[in-house]
């Protein structure tokens, strides 16, 4: 083996660089010095940035001080608030737990809190169903797809209280495109009033949610579908898979994962929605379509009780705050 | 997945057909907003018109909303606003991104999950102690309650979408860097900014669609008619009690929604892009 | 030009401790290879020299200089990663360049040293491109180029081989020796191949689970292995071990291994004595076992009869995997032997190149 000249000769080296290495005692003295010299030197010129720590305490500092400001620091200041009985350009006083009293007394409250729900609910599953439904429509090869998936994700893209409008419009109660529709097509003799009518008016903010939600679910589920890999259809098909088995087999196992997160994100976006409300129907007509933000906002700055609207807004941290918590498990459990 | 041997009429009621009613169903209200926009009003409120067509078109409602409203002050705030804001969450967001994703220090985690709770933390559960605090900082009625408060909701997301991008960017380019001469805020600059540039661009992009069509803190921080962004100045200023003027609120409301369209037809890859990351080469 | 010096090198992850109070000097223009299995610690070693990770306890000098707080920017090294970690938004230039130009390098001394690289390397016509565009052998020239520009006093190599295929990796090995003795500059070498090291070293460092094993040079290593795993680690295909007793019969010494028995040579038999009817582990190279009487053949020969199980022809050469007993071991023999697959034939030992091991602290005897 060649290796073995070398090192041999190596080691020779070696030896005779050893011998040559010692040191006197007094060199030993000068050597350190100048250690301890170059070691300070060092220190200086790599500076506090060089330290991991240090560094990275600078580098989150600005956030962090944003957040503390105008996240934590409300926060605090909400539930104090809502022990008070503050109201616009009064002063208030400590009332200990008198607004949630109030309120859990309060018959809107009460149909805020089922509306809510019943918006949340409704309007997430048809999310869920129709945004499945154009993820898998999407995933399919045509002509145009980039330019018909772009054009998908409009709902969800532009202003809502804009596009909320529009709705508003077409659910006008004279020159609703909807009755138009309906009264031409001679399924009903006379058009619906969309807004007035308490069940309906529900139906209409749920059924603008909903597509405003549906392009976030198609397309998060579309780059979920997009990473399951293909041989497993391929396999599917061999082992004699139907469409259906293989939707129900392959595709929604796989696309489990994204779903919860899409679908626990949507459940917190929906249950504190505000916008879609404030434009249709103000929580009318009679509070049936009051949501948390809707009547924290009515309470608060239309009425000018600033405790007990920011009690009632506090009503919905122990939902959000459950959804986050099975939010963060799942993420542990998937580390 | 276009199985060999689809018929079809298999095709038609499994693709087509569901094609056809989505693209009805997401895209008609953008055409109704367009088509109520040039409608003259004697079209618009006759019920015997047909609805779906425009017979003499007309920029009148257009006119108006730019010459008799403040839109254009409206909009020229809202990007202000925006711009503003945008800017100070990607700064905020690329720095502690960087430090969650990259360095070790005490409390790291415990930032990551506060942070990513943050994220989920809607606006309408704090806006009323928020109106309070950004009271006391004599804020109220100027851009700066907005621009201070929008990174709130943006500073949490671009943190979490850049420190997941960062992590996708092999550690030993910075590392090779840091031998090569670099300090660690030199690495970063010049190694890691410029392979995260998707990520920053599709964190920037949505951070700005954010904060254009933030709604409730806007409606709440501010009052005169002046200080407006669009959202809030259309829907609060252009609905006068019961009067609606349809044509010119379309208008508005279309070219609203103008600037976030455009930034997503030209990014649209990016968004793709910066949501799965991926540095090759 | 410097050398490297490690003392009582100690880093914690939390509890787990990656590297263990080693010791270890690396002489000026030294090749030196720190080679073990995953998780034995090289690699942390060498990214505390590199100032990549921080040191829990101990010293390094780099050139005399005490470094333990000094930037990896400031210490003078470079260092070609695993992954070549070339900068993807760079050309090639570029990436050669980068370190120069943040020290402040002039243009025309930039341009002189890189052109100058790339030439030592073969890649002059690559400057242009961009990584992607690069095969992996490229990639590994460029890694390469990039640290010989700024003509450090250490280089690192971290598994720069292990990304590429079988024979490029052979002639990159080549060509990074060559390199060596053309600089002539520190080099320390990360690998988990044997065959990398055993090559490339001037000496090699055997770890595991944080300790150094065994420094030499390659041939001493391979000859004189201080433990069982250092003996089992090099070498391919690795060294027979045998558990049995050593037993004194007449005036010699036997290794009694419950199936057969071997016959220690007998100027041996002072060195062992003190391990007489105590349990040892007897180690064999395959090569050092023959299927032919040894006739002709210096050395001390010792043999028992054994059971083919597998027979693989490798052209220059026959691995037999042969049972005796509870006993199973690999033998390199001609590649004309005359054995066969099932049937039982005699092996000779050629005891004179015999290892033997204490069987608790597996240490050499």
């Amino acid at each position: 083996m060649k290796p073995n000249v070398k090192s041999v000769e190596n080691q020779v080296e070696q030896v005779s660089d050893y011998a040559d290495s010692k040191l006197t005692s007094m060199e030993y003295v000068g050597l350190a010095v100048k250690e301890i010299e170059e070691k300070k030197r060092d220190k200086l010129k790599s500076g506090y940035l060089e330290r991991e720590n240090i560094l990275a305490y600078i580098l989150v500092a600005p956030a962090v001080i944003i957040l503390v400001l105008f996240i934590a620091y409300p926060f605090v200041l909400g539930v104090w608030l809502s022990l008070t009985d503050k109201t616009v350009g009064h002063e208030g006083s400590f009332v200990g737990l008198q607004n949630f009293r109030n309120i859990l007394k309060s018959q809107i409250f009460l149909q805020t809190v089922q509306n809510t729900f019943v918006y949340t609910g409704v309007a997430t599953v048809l999310k869920l169903v129709f945004g499945l439904a154009l993820a898998l429509v999407l995933n399919r090869q045509f002509k145009f797809k980039r330019l018909v998936r772009a054009s998908m994700l409009l709902p969800w893209i532009i202003p809502t209280v804009l596009s909320t409008l529009a709705w508003l419009w077409m659910f006008d109660a004279t020159f609703s495109v909807f009755n138009w529709i309906l009264v031409h097509l001679g399924i009903l003799k006379r058009g619906l009033v969309w807004l007035g009518d308490p069940h309906l008016a529900m139906v209409s903010v749920i059924i603008v949610n909903a597509w405003r939600g549906i392009p976030f679910f198609a397309i998060s589920l579309l780059a979920g579908l997009q990473t399951i890999p293909p041989d497993l259809y391929e396999a599917a098909d061999m082992d004699g898979a139907g469409s259906f088995a293989k939707f129900w087999h392959i595709t929604l196992p796989m696309l489990m994962p994204v779903l919860l997160v899409v679908l626990i994100f949507s459940v917190i976006v929906t249950f504190a929605d505000f916008q879609v409300v404030y434009v249709l129907t103000r929580g009318g007509p009679s509070n049936s379509t009051h949501l948390f933000a809707t009547l924290a906002y009515q309470v608060a700055l239309a009425s000018g009780r600033l405790g007990e609207g920011a009690a009632i807004s506090l009503f919905m941290f122990p939902f959000l705050l459950l959804v986050i918590i099975v939010q963060l498990w799942y993420i542990r459990r998937e580390q | 997945m276009a199985a060999v041997g689809e018929t079809f009429t298999k095709k038609l009621f499994s693709f087509y057909i569901p094609l056809f009613f989505f693209t009805i169903l997401m895209l008609f209200p953008f055409y109704w907003m367009f088509i109520t926009s040039i409608k003259p009003n004697r079209e618009l409120y006759n019920v015997k018109s047909l609805p779906f067509w425009v017979f003499n078109p007309t920029l009148e409602h257009w006119k108006y909303l730019f010459k008799n409203t403040l839109f254009t002050r409206w909009a020229l705030n809202t990007l202000f606003i925006s711009i503003v804001s945008t800017a100070i969450s990607l700064i905020s967001g690329i720095m502690a991104g960087y430090a969650l994703s990259r360095l070790r220090f005490k409390g790291a985690s415990a930032l990551g999950i506060a942070i990513f709770i943050t994220y989920l933390v809607p606006p309408t559960l704090l806006f009323i102690p928020l109106a309070e605090v950004v009271h006391n900082f004599n804020l109220l009625d100027t851009p700066w309650a907005l621009i201070l408060t929008y990174p709130t909701f943006l500073i949490p997301f671009c943190t979490w979408l850049l420190s997941g991008y960062f992590k996708t960017i092999p550690k030993e380019l910075e590392e090779c860097a840091r031998i090569d001469g670099a300090t660690r805020l030199q690495a970063m600059i010049w190694i890691i900014l410029p392979l995260a540039t998707p990520g920053i661009l599709s964190a920037g992009m949505f951070a700005f669609t954010l904060s254009w069509n933030e709604f409730i803190y806007a409606l709440v921080f501010l009052s005169s008619p002046t200080q407006k962004t669009i959202p809030v100045g259309v829907v609060s200023e252009l609905i006068k009690g019961d009067v609606f003027f349809w044509g010119s609120l379309m208008a508005g409301a279309l070219f609203g929604s103008i600037p976030v369209a455009l930034i997503y037809s030209f990014f649209v890859e990016h968004y793709v892009t910066g949501l799965t990351g991926a540095v090759k080469g | 030009m410097a050398n490297v010096i490690l003392e009582k090198l100690t880093k914690k992850f939390d509890d787990v401790i990656a590297v263990n109070a080693i010791d270890l000097e690396i002489k000026d223009k030294e090749f030196v290879v720190l080679v073990g299995p995953s998780g034995c610690g090289k690699s942390t070693t060498l990214r505390m020299v590199a100032g990549l990770e921080e040191i829990t306890e101990g010293n390094i000098y780099i050139g005399g200089r005490l470094v333990n707080d000094v930037a990896p920017k400031d210490r003078n090294i470079a260092m070609v990663f695993q992954n070549y970690a070339l900068y993807p938004h760079m050309t090639v230039y570029k990436n050669m360049a980068f370190g120069l130009k943040l020290r402040k390098f002039p243009k025309s001394e930039i341009d002189e040293r890189v052109r100058r690289a790339a030439k030592i390397l073969g890649i002059e016509q690559l400057l242009d491109r961009k990584p992607k565009q690069l095969s992996g052998g490229q990639r590994q020239r460029v890694a390469v180029g990039r640290a010989i520009v700024r003509d450090p006093e250490v280089f690192l190599f971290d598994e720069p081989l292990s990304n590429l295929d079988a024979k490029l990796r052979v002639a990159m090995r080549g060509e990074l020796v060559k390199l060596h003795h053309r600089l002539e500059t520190t080099m320390i070498y990360v690998t988990h191949d044997q065959v990398e090291a055993m090559t490339m070293g001037d000496r090699i460092v055997i770890m595991k689970d944080g300790l150094i094993q065994q420094v030499g040079a390659p041939l001493e290593v391979y000859d004189h292995p201080s433990n069982i795993f250092v003996a089992g680690f090099i070498g391919s295909p690795p060294m027979n071990f045998f558990r049995g007793t050593l037993v004194p019969e007449k005036d010699h010494l036997f290794i009694d291994m419950k199936s057969f028995k071997l016959k220690v040579p007998d100027e041996r038999k002072k060195r062992y004595e003190r391990y007489i009817r105590k349990e040892v582990v007897f180690g064999m190279r395959p090569e050092d076992i023959i299927d032919s009487t040894p006739e002709g053949r210096s050395g001390e020969w010792d043999k028992t009869t054994a059971v083919v199980d597998v027979l693989e022809p490798l052209g220059a050469e026959v691995m037999l995997e042969l049972s005796k007993g509870e006993h199973s071991f690999t033998a390199r023999v001609d590649p004309h032997t005359n054995s066969r697959v099932h049937q039982e034939i005699t092996v000779y030992f050629n005891m004179g190149k015999m290892h033997l091991f204490d069987a608790e602290t597996e240490k050499v005897i």
